[in-house]
């Protein structure tokens, strides 16, 4: 069987790199997932089904989720306009934005959170301004999609970008000899092209969002049943001595999350399919 | 007239794409634009279609059959443009590329799901790629991309069909089989086309009547004869197939250009002066003896006698090579070889001044 899959190559070495592949895989990821698990299911079923149902788990999974997948979505749009933006016009500044796109990345999580506070509590320079006509954000769903939305935007520019600078101008101009509006040039060619770029930007923000601990515990105000994450919620219970209840929970999120990138893989496999029938 | 351009012109920064070009077009005609790159033969034809705006100078005009589009929008001036590099839309099928542009149309004009659907089969037919409605542009061969953007085109029943280098991107046995799938075509349907073509045995071979571009205006306008015989410039002639250039003389009716001078009984010019003497690799004759003609004497170089004529490279004394081109027949006969001498005799030579054509 291996035999099969062993192709020639100018560069040998197959048996090697696949075997270091799996070892290190296995060490790095394999291993520390199933720690998790044997974690979780040292307690009883009827156990983990009190941990999990407790509201107030409930309620930070509602929020994690609900406020990950608005910020996700929030960035496929608008993360698609900056991408557009920065590679179909040359305007000055142009490169100075495009590395100010990476600055989410770069900054240490804590770093964005105090930053964020700041600026939007009640006495802070937008918060101060918002405060007065009934805006709450800081300490409210609201601030914490905000945050989330700020970690999340450089995944969908990065992935987004590559894929507009393929596109070539000359399927537009012909769509629109054709007699197509702008409008239906960019619904019916551009976004189909695109498409699956966007999504597996959509996918990694919304998968970063999830795990983001660092920006959001700040301006989360971190009050349980409303402002309280999941991944909070998890370094709680540890701080109690409760690892079987924090495993419970991080086992529930990682299933959740497995859940919903394998769909979207499976939606940008679909949404591919058609240009990958290379004859 | 089914098309007419008046005083166009284009200009990118500094760069004169096109200085001032005036064409006409009948109805029905397969038109040929030819030039290097750089001529401005693509930004014509891309203006034409509106893709391009020509400088607002307040002189240029564009009509289609007598209606002035010029300030129209690509989508509204109904051409067909077909791409160099085909620009497919990736992610639809065959079928649903050609109905395009019928399926994009304003509900009130546009045909009913069925109408459409005969339509573009109508058109599959026609590029004969039945059957293939299904596929992916990925899944077909450069040939068959091309006809399917071709098709595309021809469904929005264009008033005009422009192809910028259609078959610039196939290889040389596709690209000569479409070549004269596209002149049955047209002879069938009548379109008025224009074709951009940097290749010149593509232009005389497909076209009505050949338009030679050269540095932003047009050169000459003429059928494929008469540009290839009787060139209006010296860029024409040396655009259209190989030619041997000579620095020379004009003197009392002879030219005179190395250490040959030779009687040309078609130069009825009494002017001397600076000349440039062309002669086609065809035109000129090799003889193992003179036998009273005039004639240069040279050497033989190269021989190479693959194809349908033999292609001889002979070497003057203190001359530069001459390319002759002889019927493989006469190369037979003469039995040359590399290293023989023999005499060059021009049939035909055309000269040109610097001035004018003489």
């Amino acid at each position: 069987m291996l035999m099969r899959i062993k192709q020639y190559s100018v560069l040998p070495g197959f048996g090697l790199t696949l075997g270091y592949t799996l070892t290190y895989l296995s060490l790095i990821v394999l291993l520390p997932l199933s720690a998790l698990f044997i974690r979780c299911f040292s307690a009883s079923p009827s156990e983990l089904w009190q941990i999990l149902t407790e509201p107030r788990v409930l309620a930070s999974y509602r929020l994690t989720f609900g406020t990950s997948l608005l910020a996700a979505t929030i960035n496929l749009v608008f993360g698609f306009v900056v991408a557009w933006s920065l590679v179909r016009y040359r305007f000055p500044g142009r490169r100075l934005i495009d590395a100010m796109v990476d600055v989410p990345f770069a900054l240490p999580t804590a770093v964005s959170g105090i930053a964020l506070t700041a600026l939007y509590s009640k006495n802070g320079w937008i918060g101060g301004l918002l405060e007065p006509i009934g805006i709450r954000v800081a300490f409210t769903p609201l601030g914490i999609t905000l945050a989330l939305t700020f970690i999340g935007l450089p995944f969908v520019v990065r992935t987004l970008q590559p894929a507009l600078e393929d596109l070539d101008g000359e399927t537009e101009e012909a769509a629109a000899s054709l007699g197509a509006t702008r409008w239906q040039t960019f619904w019916r060619v551009i976004l189909p092209t695109v498409l699956p770029a966007l999504l597996t930007g959509f996918a990694l923000s919304f998968a970063r969002a999830l795990g983001e601990y660092g920006s959001v515990v700040f301006i989360s105000g971190n009050m349980p049943m409303k402002t309280e994450i999941a991944s909070l919620l998890i370094v709680t219970k540890l701080e109690q001595y409760d690892v079987t209840g924090a495993s419970a929970i991080a086992v529930v999120m990682l299933l959740m999350s497995f859940l919903i990138l394998f769909s979207i893989n499976g939606l940008q496999w679909w949404v591919s399919r058609s240009q990958r029938k290379a004859g | 007239m089914s098309i007419c351009v008046k005083n166009i012109s284009k200009t990118f920064g500094s760069y004169h794409a096109l200085k001032n070009v005036n064409l006409e077009v009948e109805d029905g005609e397969l038109i040929a634009l030819l030039g290097p790159s750089g001529s401005g033969k693509t930004t014509l034809l891309r203006i034409i279609a509106g893709l391009e705006i020509a400088d607002d100078d307040g002189r240029g005009e564009i009509h289609f059959r007598g209606q002035n589009v010029a300030h129209q929008r690509v989508g509204e001036r109904q051409v067909g443009f077909v791409f160099q590099h085909y620009a497919l839309f990736k992610h639809m099928s065959v079928i649903e590329n050609i109905a395009f542009g019928l399926r994009v149309r304003p509900q009130e004009t546009r045909p009913s799901k069925s109408e459409i659907l005969r339509k573009a089969n109508e058109l599959l037919r026609l590029i004969q790629l039945e059957g293939y409605g299904n596929r992916f542009p990925a899944q077909l061969s450069g040939g068959q991309r091309q006809r399917v953007a071709l098709a595309r085109a021809l469904a929005i029943e264009p008033r005009v069909l422009l192809l910028d280098e259609p078959f610039g991107a196939l290889d040389a046995k596709v690209r000569q089989g479409l070549r004269s799938w596209l002149r049955r075509l047209h002879n069938e349907l009548k379109m008025t086309t224009i074709l951009v073509t940097h290749d010149q045995e593509e232009a005389l071979e497909v076209a009505d009547r050949v338009v030679v571009m050269n540095q932003a205006t047009i050169e000459q306008v003429g059928t494929p004869a008469e540009v290839f015989h009787s060139p209006a410039s010296e860029f024409v002639m040396d655009f259209l197939g190989n030619v041997n250039v000579f620095r020379g003389r004009v003197e009392q009716g002879r030219a005179v250009w190395g250490n040959g001078t030779v009687d040309v009984p078609n130069l009825m010019s009494r002017i001397s002066g600076q000349a440039n003497v062309y002669i086609r690799p065809h035109e000129l004759k090799l003889s193992r003896s003179l036998n009273g003609s005039a004639g240069v004497a040279a050497r033989v170089n190269r021989i190479n006698p693959a194809g349908s004529y033999a292609k001889v490279v002979v070497t003057p004394k203190d001359g530069a090579d001459i390319q002759v081109d002889l019927p493989f027949e006469q190369f037979l006969e003469l039995n040359l070889q590399c290293g023989d001498e023999v005499y060059v005799t021009p049939q035909k030579i055309r000269v040109f001044s610097p001035e004018y054509e003489i």
